[in-house]
């Protein structure tokens, strides 16, 4: 525990899932994943922030509207992750998972919440009898700066307490020295001890500097196993951002392609407005494919955002702005 | 995509910020008059419906033009200190930005394209067009032209219906910031916001003669760059009609400029950024329903990434959004005429007859007005029309290559030589083929790109003479 | 008996690819002074020849555009060096040629040499004039470039038969070109010698091919010639030009007009003609990490 692997665990080990023959050969060892990795396309800066930017100015308006913000409340990863977090804080958090606003009962559901390990044991009481997930930070989340014994145990803590959903970080600082045979085991021996729990696989987007890195620690996250790739912690600046999250989602779209299998992406951080949150799903709609508006295989990490969406859905059913004292604050 | 769960509503620009009017008339001396010509009906062409008549020029329209510009040339404009004519070109800079809304929305009225590329491209360019050029007017001794740069005269300027503000404003501010007067001929199936463009002159107080703008066919154009009493032809159009011009001046001393067709030469090496790659083969070629002189119309792939970037790029265009040019969401607006579309029809199956395999986009085309959904031919061969001859609609050809020295052999296989792309990593690469491109210019990882410090025009059969920056004046100085 | 030998007296031929050879057509026309006195034959090209002669100029543009600005400097610095060598020869064929007084012809040759070297020093000098680095409003790297159109025909002064050749074949290859040149029709004799001074220079074959013969019969042929790029009307008869710029108008030329009257080559030229026969190549690129 602890000592720096040298070679990568591989699928005969049956720790991640299946890859075809094409992708086999990619783990096999820490020089073959490495001339993977670095073989992949490179990522034009400028050329992908300019199609972001003109999928930006798409203009959502009426029903799709409507139809938008939906989807967006039933993708919400409803989120607290604060030092000051309480049980009172988690169960006000599960409520307003369940009932979004409660004066609108047939507001959907968002689609879990996400905490610490320590207050997973509070929000699975609360959210007993729902379909809402319950997702639990791990591996010494925020900065992942722990022995790989610790990591494991708290991931095993959290899935003991209930979660379903696990959101571990990697090891950036593995990362970005080329360690990448490091970070790969340590993925797959979160997804290990994840059991049945699904695995999102925090890449921290905003301290790997450049978009090639984003997209080599997709491809990394995939490789190991992650149901989800999700963007930030929320606890670095910049979180995330459309960019970033473009270039997630043609990850999981060409990893389909050349796999058959469906893994998901979530941002996470700084999305608090139904315009970004829209932004975001115009995103997944011409990127990744229709068949991705899906909480399965989108989320949002967010916790503000909520009550914008709220507030939005109000204005377009009654016609006229609403504002924040007409939907709670938790 | 036809499965699709998510329709974006409709969200149209209002055409009443267009401002239209029933009628349009020319503009001569400073003000607006009535034609001789037979007048002109400006049709809209995703509906088919006509949009205004306008006035158009006969002869003797032509000679008050020409007349009415040697007045303002003799007497007032050729004379103006630099920095006068600099303010005017400035404030003209301004009211284009504050009416930008309105001739967005006209010109995607009169031209078909889509409000996103107006809004976005076009008449923001047009704005920076005469920002860029009015600072010349003062400092055109510093251009490298010699000391006292003198104008030429009198330009007559023969401009297309693809981008019909943007091309007035590349002809008309190097021309009044080198000290020129001028007659504009706009397109005949787009002439509306050049004549906004005229009112916005007036708003400037630009003085009469300096501006003038005759709607009409060809011949109109015809009779202005043979009149004898015009020093200078720009033109920007079909090589075919570039031509004629260039016959038509032989002999009579008149300077000349032309921007012409093109048969772009995009080259995709397998190492590129293939995601932006398929971003700037999109941009390259369905940018303006390909009503672009400097469109990717030639894809060129390295055989060994072919499959992939056929099967990432047909996804993508897949998702293209083809419909009413005034809707914010349209991707591909409207052929911007039926002459043009049938033009287009006749092209495309010549690929079909050539052997080429053909792909539309599955995307819903309306069933009024001038469409032509997303179209890409693989299998292509240098031999085939569609290869060598400019379509001027949304058809890409796709061939391959094998090595780099096949593909510069490829790229400049054609008589024109107008614009280039590469892409590619590695950056001796770039440098590499772009000193080989028999083109005037090349977009590495990027295309469609243009800026009024950048000179634009053709090597070949793609023209002669520059727009833009400091090599843009010298059409319009007399050196 | 007289003690003066009988001298050799040279063969004019053409220049075609750096080789010297007799017209396809084997013909020749005599070349008088301007006393009407026979000074030699001299090769009458055919449109055969010319189409050789382009030929070899579009096969030596590839390599002389590639070379290094510097390299070409060199080489047109070479040329007035050789020229210099051979001050007299040119004295006296410039003499005979134009019938001037050989003081004026030893200006008009010291003027030829010097010409060289002015263009010498511009080949690695016009991209820094001319080309640019412009500052667009994006996220881009753009710079403008100048470079060599191509392959120019020139139609060579008719009067000034070594100054103003020089005058116009200079600038054109100082930047890159490669060109096919009507010798003057009557003065023909010092473009030939030239031509020997730039074979024995470092010019590369086929950079510059000097045809003599008939100006009327063979500028139609460059003119209307799909792999000339540009056409220097510098020597062209005044009722031919009309009808040279139409030919050239089918392939979209380059056309450099002519005054009417020859202008005074001695005069210190400006960049005009190196401009002439440049594009200009834009390139952008995105810059990002």
């Amino acid at each position: 525990m602890g000592v720096p692997s040298t070679t990568v665990s591989t699928v005969a080990d049956g720790a991640g899932p299946a890859l075809p023959a094409s992708l086999a050969d990619t783990i096999r060892d820490d020089a073959a994943l490495r001339r993977f990795l670095h073989g992949l396309p490179g990522v034009d800066q400028v050329g992908l922030e300019q199609r972001v930017a003109g999928l930006a100015t798409r203009s959502i308006k009426k029903a799709a509207k409507l139809w938008a913000i939906d989807t967006a409340i039933r993708m919400v990863d409803l989120t607290t992750l604060e030092g000051a977090d309480t049980p009172g804080k988690v169960r006000s958090l599960c409520a307003k998972a369940r009932r979004p606003d409660p004066e609108r009962p047939e507001v959907p559901q968002v689609a879990a919440v996400c905490v610490y390990p320590d207050l997973v044991e509070v929000a699975v009481a609360e959210l007993a009898g729902t379909n809402i997930g319950i997702a639990s930070v791990a591996t010494a989340f925020p900065s992942g700066r722990a022995s790989r014994g610790v990591k494991l145990a708290d991931t095993r803590y959290a899935v003991a307490a209930g979660a379903t959903e696990v959101d571990m970080v990697i090891d950036r600082g593995a990362f970005l020295s080329g360690r990448y045979g490091e970070v790969f085991d340590e993925i797959v021996a979160v997804r290990q001890a994840c059991g049945e729990a699904h695995l999102k696989v925090i890449l921290e987007t905003g301290e790997l500097a450049t978009y090639d890195n984003v997209r080599r620690a997709s491809w990394l996250a995939l490789l190991a196993g992650a149901d989800f790739i999700k963007t930030s912690t929320g606890k670095v600046s910049p979180a995330a951002t459309l960019p970033v999250t473009h270039l997630m989602l043609q990850a999981v779209r060409d990893w389909r392609e050349q796999t058959g299998q469906v893994r998901g992406v979530k941002p996470a951080g700084g999305i608090r407005t139904t315009k970004d949150a829209i932004r975001y799903l115009v995103a997944v709609h011409e990127v990744a494919g229709p068949a991705w508006l899906h909480p399965d295989r989108f989320r949002f990490g967010a916790s503000s955002l909520l009550n914008d969406l709220l507030m939005q859905r109000r204005t377009q059913l009654e016609g006229h702005y609403s504002g924040p004292d007409y939907v709670t604050v938790d | 995509m036809t499965d699709n769960v998510w329709e974006y509503a409709p969200a149209p620009e209002s055409r009443e910020i267009a401002n239209l009017k029933p009628n349009y008339r020319m503009f001569v001396g400073g003000e607006f008059v009535d034609g001789t010509g037979e007048p002109l009906k400006s049709v809209n062409p995703a509906t088919e419906e006509v949009l205004a008549e306008v006035a158009t020029a006969a002869p003797s329209d032509v000679d008050r033009a020409v007349a009415a510009a040697r007045k303002a040339y003799d007497e007032l404009w050729g004379r103006m200190p630099g920095a006068e004519r600099a303010k005017y070109l400035f404030r003209i800079a301004r009211l284009i930005q504050e009416r930008s809304r309105e001739l967005a929305v006209l010109e995607s009225l009169d031209n078909g394209k889509p409000i996103k590329e107006s809004r976005d491209v076009d008449i923001p360019t047009a704005a920076a067009h005469f920002f860029h050029h009015a600072g010349w007017a003062d400092k055109l001794a510093y251009a490298g032209y010699g000391p006292e740069p003198r104008p030429v005269g009198v330009a007559g300027q023969v401009i297309p219906w693809n981008f019909p503000l943007l091309m007035a404003a590349w002809k008309i501010a190097p021309a009044l910031a080198c000290g020129n007067t001028l007659v504009l001929k706009p397109a005949e199936t787009t002439p509306l916001t050049a004549l906004v463009l005229a009112e916005i002159l007036q708003q400037a107080e630009l003085p009469p003669g300096v501006v003038n703008i005759l709607p009409g066919a060809g011949d109109v154009g015809a009779q202005l760059v043979q009149h004898s009493g015009i020093d200078k032809v720009a033109f920007t159009g079909s090589t075919e009609v570039g031509k004629e011009i260039q016959r038509s001046l032989a002999g009579t001393g008149k300077r000349l400029t032309l921007e012409l067709g093109g048969k772009a030469a995009n080259v995709v090496f397998d190492d590129a950024p293939l995601d932006q790659a398929v971003e700037g083969i999109v941009n390259g070629i369905f940018f303006n329903q390909g009503h672009v002189c400097c469109a990717g119309s030639r894809l060129l792939v390295q055989e060994s990434v072919a499959d992939e970037l056929l099967e990432k790029l047909r996804y993508r265009v897949s998702t293209l959004r083809l419909g009413d040019p005034l809707d914010k969401n349209t991707d591909v607006g409207a052929i911007n005429s039926k002459a043009q579309l049938e033009k287009i029809r006749e092209l495309t199956a010549s690929g079909d007859a050539e052997g080429a395999e053909r792909w539309t986009s599955p995307c819903p085309v309306p069933e009024k007005g001038f469409f032509f959904a997303p179209t890409v031919f693989s299998n292509v061969h240098q031999a085939m029309r569609i290869a060598r001859e400019e379509i001027f609609g949304p058809v890409l050809s796709v061939l391959t290559f094998r090595t780099p020295t096949e593909a510069v052999t490829k790229a400049n296989n054609t008589p024109y030589g107008l614009s280039a792309g590469v892409w590619t990593e590695k950056g001796s690469r770039i440098f590499w083929l772009a000193e080989r491109m028999r083109a005037g210019v090349v977009w590495a990882n990027t295309f469609n790109r243009f800026d009024p410090s950048a000179p634009f025009g053709g090597y070949q059969e793609s023209g002669f003479g520059r727009e833009g920056g400091r090599a843009g004046l010298e059409a319009y100085l007399d050196v | 008996m007289s003690d003066t030998r009988l001298a050799v007296a040279k063969t004019y031929k053409l220049f075609v690819g750096g080789a010297f050879p007799r017209s396809e057509s084997g013909r020749s026309y005599p070349v008088t002074d301007r006393k009407g006195r026979f000074l030699a034959n001299a090769a009458q090209a055919s449109r055969k020849d010319v189409r050789e002669a382009v030929a070899a100029a579009r096969k030596a543009f590839a390599p002389w555009s590639g070379a290094t600005a510097h390299n070409r400097g060199q080489v047109l610095y070479r040329v007035a060096e050789m020229l210099e060598a051979r001050r007299e020869e040119f004295v006296a064929e410039v003499t005979a040629a134009e019938g001037i007084p050989a003081k004026r012809a030893q200006v008009a040759v010291d003027a030829a040499i010097d010409r060289w070297v002015w263009y010498a020093g511009w080949t690695d000098k016009v991209a820094t004039v001319l080309g640019a680095a412009n500052p667009v409003s994006g996220p881009y790297f753009c710079f403008s470039v100048p470079e060599p159109t191509g392959v120019v025909g020139v139609l060579a002064p008719q009067s000034s038969a070594l100054l103003g050749l020089v005058s116009v074949v200079a600038p054109v290859i100082a930047t890159g070109n490669t060109c096919v040149v009507l010798a003057s029709e009557e003065r023909p004799l010092p473009a030939i010698t030239l031509a020997e001074v730039l074979a024995t220079s470092d010019v590369p074959g086929g950079v510059v091919n000097v045809l003599t013969g008939r100006t009327a019969e063979l500028a139609p042929w460059l003119a209307s010639h799909s792999d000339v790029n540009a056409l220097d009307l510098a020597g062209a008869p005044g009722e031919l030009r009309a009808d040279l710029e139409r030919s050239a108008a089918d392939t979209v030329k380059r056309v450099l007009r002519a005054p009417v009257t020859e202008p005074d080559w001695a005069r210190q030229p400006d960049i005009s003609r190196l401009r002439a026969f440049l594009e200009t190549k834009t390139v952008w690129h995105p810059t990002g990490i």
